[in-house]
């Protein structure tokens, strides 16, 4: 194994726990929005330092390795890539202390039917469903796991898009739970941002393997059968 | 204690201020690169350890130069017995006129060693070490010659290696070669500097980037900049150096 070998095995490893963290984050966001469990929403917030921290780290990384050891071709892809997944990652680190943040604001737990009428914990689960895909696409450096993530992506943004009226009607029959509507609106709109990242995620983990550009291409519906 | 160190070590050719109050510390076990622009005093640096000045006239030295914490020039010290510490590996690969096999041997018979066995023992672990066992194992006894340019500079390592150096001293081992012995020595120094501690000059930026530990940058017989390898490729201090490493010079 040459010197850049280790480098570049090192700078994986690396990033595979940052995959890891920002996973366990999200996860730990999905469970105190749903069991209303504020000392989880506390331990998230928490550790939002620790991903702001990685991510320094592995861009001080990729830069180290991109200045010292000059990589071409596959190892230049893959620095380039992970520069940005890094970044990627860390806003959906944001995303879940956010949500944590809208748990610890709230005084009651959220409505059921609030909760039902969104769908924002199946959204939530679909989230995180995408970006526990691409870090295994990651991982094992498949691309086809990759792939799948747009479609899931897409049902993201019907929930999405579906969620203004479903708000918009309980707020009708609720009046008097218009705040926690629109945190939890706010919510769902930081779900479709995080199903965002994780798709530019998968793009990028394309982008490496196979030299591929999916940026600004328009997909089809069916679009992972397409690419 | 570092391995290699000099303080306020000035060196003058004639009347020709060579190297300017340079104090630098060498850890044991690490790769130090001296870069810098042509006749900026990195080779004459690199010299210094082995005394390979000694051999040029007019030269006057001032400061010291200390190997394991003691001074190199001080009357006790035998050049001869200096450099058999002080390994050196040189720009052009340069073997012997004799098989591979007594290129490697040649610095143990010159020291007075006979014994068979010893010898062969030597000439097995500098090749390996050298990562060249595997090509000529079962050529040892043809010409040196024979050998690409590569192989002969990995050679000229092992020659080095067989009289068990503790400091290897290398003057653009790497510049004479095409990338892939190139990149085969980049990777025998990086293996090697587990058991050396590695003194390299080069004129390969990106070379002292993928192999060294440190750097140190001179420009006209002054040591401008030194520290870590990473920093100096990330973030140098002193504006001369990030003009000489980005290539902007002059």
């Amino acid at each position: 194994m040459t010197h850049l070998d280790i480098e570049l095995k090192n700078l994986k490893a690396d990033m595979n726990e940052m995959f890891d963290l920002v996973g366990s984050q999200m996860a730990k966001a999905l469970k105190s929005l749903r069991d209303f469990d504020k000392d989880l929403a506390r331990e998230v917030r928490v550790n939002e330092k620790r991903v702001n921290a990685f991510e320094l780290k592995l861009d001080r990384d990729c830069e180290n390795v991109i200045a010292l050891f000059t990589p071409v071709a596959i190892d230049l892809r893959f620095v380039l890539a992970c520069l940005k997944i890094n970044s990627n990652l860390e806003r959906i680190g944001d995303i879940a202390e956010g949500i944590a943040q809208f748990v610890l604001n709230i005084n009651n737990p959220p409505d059921k039917e609030l909760l039902e009428k969104t769908r924002v914990l199946e959204m939530f689960e679909l989230a995180n469903a995408i970006l526990s895909d691409v870090t295994r696409a990651f991982d094992t450096e498949d691309t086809s796991i990759s792939r799948n993530v747009f479609l899931k992506d897409e049902q993201m943004d019907e929930i999405n898009l579906a969620a203004n009226k479903a708000v918009a009607d309980f707020i009708t029959t609720h009046p008097d739970k218009v705040n926690q509507s629109l945190y939890m609106l706010s919510t769902i709109r930081k779900l479709e941002r995080s199903g965002d990242q994780s798709k530019n995620i998968a793009e990028e983990i394309i982008f490496y393997i196979e030299a591929k550009v999916l940026k600004h291409k328009h997909r089809s519906n069916n679009s992972g059968a397409a690419l | 204690m570092y391995k290699l160190e000099s303080k306020n070590l000035h060196l003058y050719y004639g009347d020709f201020h060579a190297l300017k109050g340079i104090t630098l510390g060498i850890p044991k076990n690490t790769v130090t690169a001296l870069i810098g622009p042509s006749g900026c005093g990195k080779s004459t640096y690199l010299r210094l350890f082995n005394r390979m000045n000694d051999l040029i006239e007019n030269v006057r030295i001032e400061g010291d130069v200390l190997l394991d914490g003691k001074d190199i020039f001080s009357k006790s010290v035998v050049p001869d017995e200096l450099r058999k510490k002080v390994g050196m590996v040189f720009q052009k690969p340069n073997p012997f006129p004799k098989s591979i096999f007594e290129n490697v041997a040649y610095g143990l018979r010159v020291t007075g060693v006979t014994h068979k066995t010893f010898i062969e023992e030597r000439v097995e672990r500098s090749l390996k070490q050298a990562a060249l066992w595997e090509e000529v194992k079962d050529k040892l006894r043809k010409s040196a010659f024979e050998l690409s340019g590569g192989q002969q500079q990995r050679l000229c390592i092992a020659r080095a290696l067989a009289i068990e150096p503790s400091v290897l001293l290398m003057d653009e081992p790497a510049s004479a070669l095409d990338p892939i012995s190139t990149s085969k020595i980049e990777e025998l120094i990086y293996e090697l500097k587990n058991e050396y501690t590695i003194v390299i000059v080069t004129h390969n930026m990106q070379q002292a980037g993928r192999v060294s530990d440190h750097t140190a940058f001179f420009y006209l017989g002054e040591m401008v900049e030194h520290d870590e390898t990473r920093v100096i490729f990330t973030n140098p201090k002193d504006t001369r150096t990030q003009n000489y490493i980005t290539g902007r010079f002059g």
